[in-house]
């Protein structure tokens, strides 16, 4: 599919977000992407940790080499995970933006990233998603969810608590069932 | 049939609790209408025109006597005494209360039956033949497939929320009786030597875009089933449209990228899985084909039994009907199928009662080992009775209306709820129905006609499968008023096609005089024994259309 040459609905930076089951400040600030042909230089990023789009880390990634510990990416929808690949492994943060709770598509996004491209960092859910869907999230190699809205992160995480078995595979569940029923 | 051990149960009882709490939330105002949707969805709750409807999943339209029983009582506790079989083998009911759901979903655990994704962007029920495991032609049993695919996509984390709804279909016979060429994925058995395999097809599908499914693999080895589906959902999940909903469908992708190329990239993805944790096992092979062995069947002369059910017939010329047309060969001598009929002038297509769901659950008790069948024309199978106690069974199934000989008539229609329920709807469709049924009920020109397909959609969402009817009626607004498009020439079978439209659509009143017309002209035109599908590929649509339009002289 094209990309569009709107922006679509940009992610935001909660105060607070659910890490690891936990309700945590939130550390990371995630910078939103640029319309094509503006690009911010590397040394005008702000300090402290960042995610930057995709298109800015891939621009920018050998000049923040030295900052690497504090340089996370994140993904729009229609950017499959095949596009950081195995540089995921040496990433702290990749975040995933769900403009739309029905798009799935980064459900595959985030099991590829941990599935295939070894990416052991924080893999943290931003934008669109909701609360049912986090066990699902969770499955797929999510370990943060940045909520946005109001609601209690001390109830939502609730939910990730719905199923407590699941017959396919999963990031969080390797075997499926029916290699472990016998 | 399959059975639920402790897994199973705690998954689907984590799943009433999930479902229960967000019904609350919603009721509280939590949960906005757009948030709630998907999730309702994923539980089978539509909010239709009149009331919400519940679709609850038969998988593979496998139901045993305690699970009708349940069906049954649900329908009268919950419902208005009546439920309604569907296309997909699934079972819905029309008038649940919304904060009743919980309740009925729980009850239905109990059996060991949900609503789990029959509806929603996620793969829904896996549908099959419903004469698996006695069928003559059979390859090899689609049932334990149907399960492991059921196993495998339930609550799948990574396809919950797919571009679109996503209906996957498995045949394990000669014949296609699952009509795997109009879904999405259709997988047919098949047999290398002594290796059991799979044909793979993807792109199939009614809708507004009907499309014939294409084959991207001629042979799937069979531990693969389930990693090669999952390359296959993958790769849809990441490039199938999300900008327009009636462009979201697989068969959509795989028409824009073309067959070989859409077969390439799952062939990619698959080799990265192919030898992953998906691939099944000898041992759950085993284990998922041991739910489908071979009821207790007696011996029986096979002659001898056939002789005896000929001498009933011959004396008996109603029950000779329905012997001819309701019942199917089965492998095991002596044993006959059965399909009970829900089609009988005057009820809805699929519609069935509390006392009659009860009175499967007795039938197949008394008949059939206890299990009972539903198919995607709406009819219930009873798949293993003796032939000794065919007279018996047709006299109980005619005292709860299920013994009109019909089926694969002109009058077994396929026919979707349509604008008296359904809020997608552009026509009625239950009454076009009735009107055909009432015009066409001399049983004796239903059998001179023979197997004839007539399948009617209220909207070109073609729930009732008009695209692949022989004769297919699709429900239109014309300026607000409800009119009727007549297609001729679809088939979901082996050679499935797609209908075409004969021309300018009619008014409800005028349908069954155009059926009179285009079946008049079948009639002169056919050689000996030709069905009317025949015919009509061997004459085409011109003359149906000549006649049909003609100007009154």
């Amino acid at each position: 599919m094209p990309k569009p040459v709107k922006l679509g609905p940009q992610p935001g930076n909660p105060r607070e977000l659910i890490l690891n089951s936990e309700v945590c400040p939130n550390e990371w600030q995630l910078l939103p992407q640029q319309e094509e042909g503006e690009n911010i230089e590397a040394n005008a990023l702000p300090s402290g940790k960042i995610i930057l789009p995709l298109r800015q880390w891939q621009a920018h990634r050998e000049a923040l080499a030295e900052r690497s510990a504090e340089v996370g990416v994140w993904l729009d929808s229609d950017e499959g995970a095949e596009l950081i690949g195995r540089e995921a492994a040496n990433l702290p943060l990749i975040a995933i933006n769900f403009p739309a709770f029905a798009d799935g598509r980064g459900f595959t996004a985030g099991r590829m990233l941990r599935e295939r491209f070894g990416f052991k960092g924080e893999l943290r859910a931003v934008g669109g998603f909701m609360r049912d869907q986090l066990t699902y999230l969770q499955r797929c190699g999510f370990n943060a969810y940045a909520f946005e809205g109001d609601q209690s992160l001390t109830s939502l995480k609730e939910s990730l608590h719905d199923f407590g078995d699941s017959y396919q595979s999963g990031v969080d569940q390797p075997l499926p069932m029916f290699r472990r029923r016998f | 049939m399959y059975r639920y051990d402790d897994r199973d149960r705690a998954i689907i009882n984590d799943r009433v609790a999930q479902f229960r709490g967000q019904t609350e939330r919603y009721l509280a105002g939590e949960l906005s209408e757009e948030q709630f949707l998907p999730l309702r969805l994923q539980n089978g709750l539509y909010i239709q025109r009149l009331a919400p409807m519940l679709r609850i999943a038969v998988p593979y339209g496998l139901l045993n006597s305690d699970q009708l029983r349940r069906l049954a009582r649900v329908s009268r506790d919950y419902d208005k005494g009546y439920a309604h079989f569907t296309t997909r083998q699934n079972l819905q009911y029309n008038w649940p209360q919304l904060e009743d759901v919980p309740a009925i979903l729980a009850e239905l655990a109990e059996v060991e039956m949900h609503a789990v994704q029959t509806s929603g962007n996620c793969i829904r029920n896996t549908t099959s033949d419903p004469y698996a495991g006695i069928a003559l032609d059979e390859i090899a049993d689609p049932r334990p497939y149907c399960e492991l695919i059921r196993q495998w996509s339930t609550f799948h984390p990574e396809f919950a929320f797919l571009p679109r709804k996503f209906k996957i279909a498995v045949s394990g016979s000669e014949q296609d009786r699952a009509a795997i060429r109009v879904h999405d994925i259709g997988v047919q058995i098949i047999k290398r030597g002594e290796a059991i395999g799979f044909q793979v097809l993807v792109g199939g599908g009614q809708g507004r875009t009907p499309v014939i499914a294409e084959t991207i693999r001629d042979f799937l080895p069979e531990e693969d089933l389930l990693s090669y589906l999952e390359a296959i959902v993958r790769v849809y999940n990441q490039l199938g449209r999300r900008d327009n909903k009636y462009k979201a469908r697989i068969k959509i992708l795989v028409k824009a990228l073309g067959p070989e190329e859409f077969g390439r990239r799952v062939e990619e993805e698959w080799q990265q899985i192919k030898d992953g944790v998906e691939k099944l096992t000898p041992e759950a092979l085993q284990w998922a084909k041991s739910f489908f062995t071979a009821p207790d069947y007696k011996t029986f002369d096979d002659a001898a039994s056939t002789a005896a059910l000929q001498q009933q017939a011959d004396s008996d010329k109603a029950f000779a009907r329905w012997l001819e047309r309701n019942t199917y060969p089965h492998r095991v001598p002596g044993y006959r199928a059965i399909k009970l009929s829900t089609k009988p002038t005057g009820v809805p297509p699929g519609d069935v009662t509390d006392r009659q769901l009860e009175a499967i659950a007795d039938l197949a008790d008394t008949f059939s080992f206890g299990e009972a069948r539903a198919t995607h024309d709406q009819n219930v199978v009873l798949a293993d009775v003796e032939q000794g106690q065919l007279y018996e069974l047709w006299q109980q199934a005619r005292k709860h209306g299920f013994a009109t000989p019909n089926i694969g008539t002109l009058t077994d229609m396929i026919c979707c709820p349509g604008g008296d329920y359904c809020s997608l709807a552009n026509a009625k469709s239950i009454p076009v129905a009735e009107a055909i049924q009432r015009r066409f009920d001399d049983v004796d020109y239903l059998y001179d006609l023979g197997d004839l397909n007539l399948n009617i959609s209220g909207c070109m969402n073609a729930c009732g499968h008009h695209h692949v009817g022989h004769i297919g009626i699709l429900g239109v607004d014309k300026k607000g008023e409800e009119f009727y498009q007549i297609q001729l020439g679809g088939s979901a079978s082996n050679e499935a096609s797609l209908a075409k439209v004969l021309g300018p659509s009619f008014s409800r009143a005028e349908v069954p005089d155009v059926i009179s017309k285009i079946l008049d002209l079948y009639v002169e035109q056919r050689r000996a024994e030709e069905p009317f599908i025949d015919t009509y590929n061997r004459i085409g649509l011109q003359p149906f259309k000549e006649r049909v339009y003609a100007k009154a002289s």
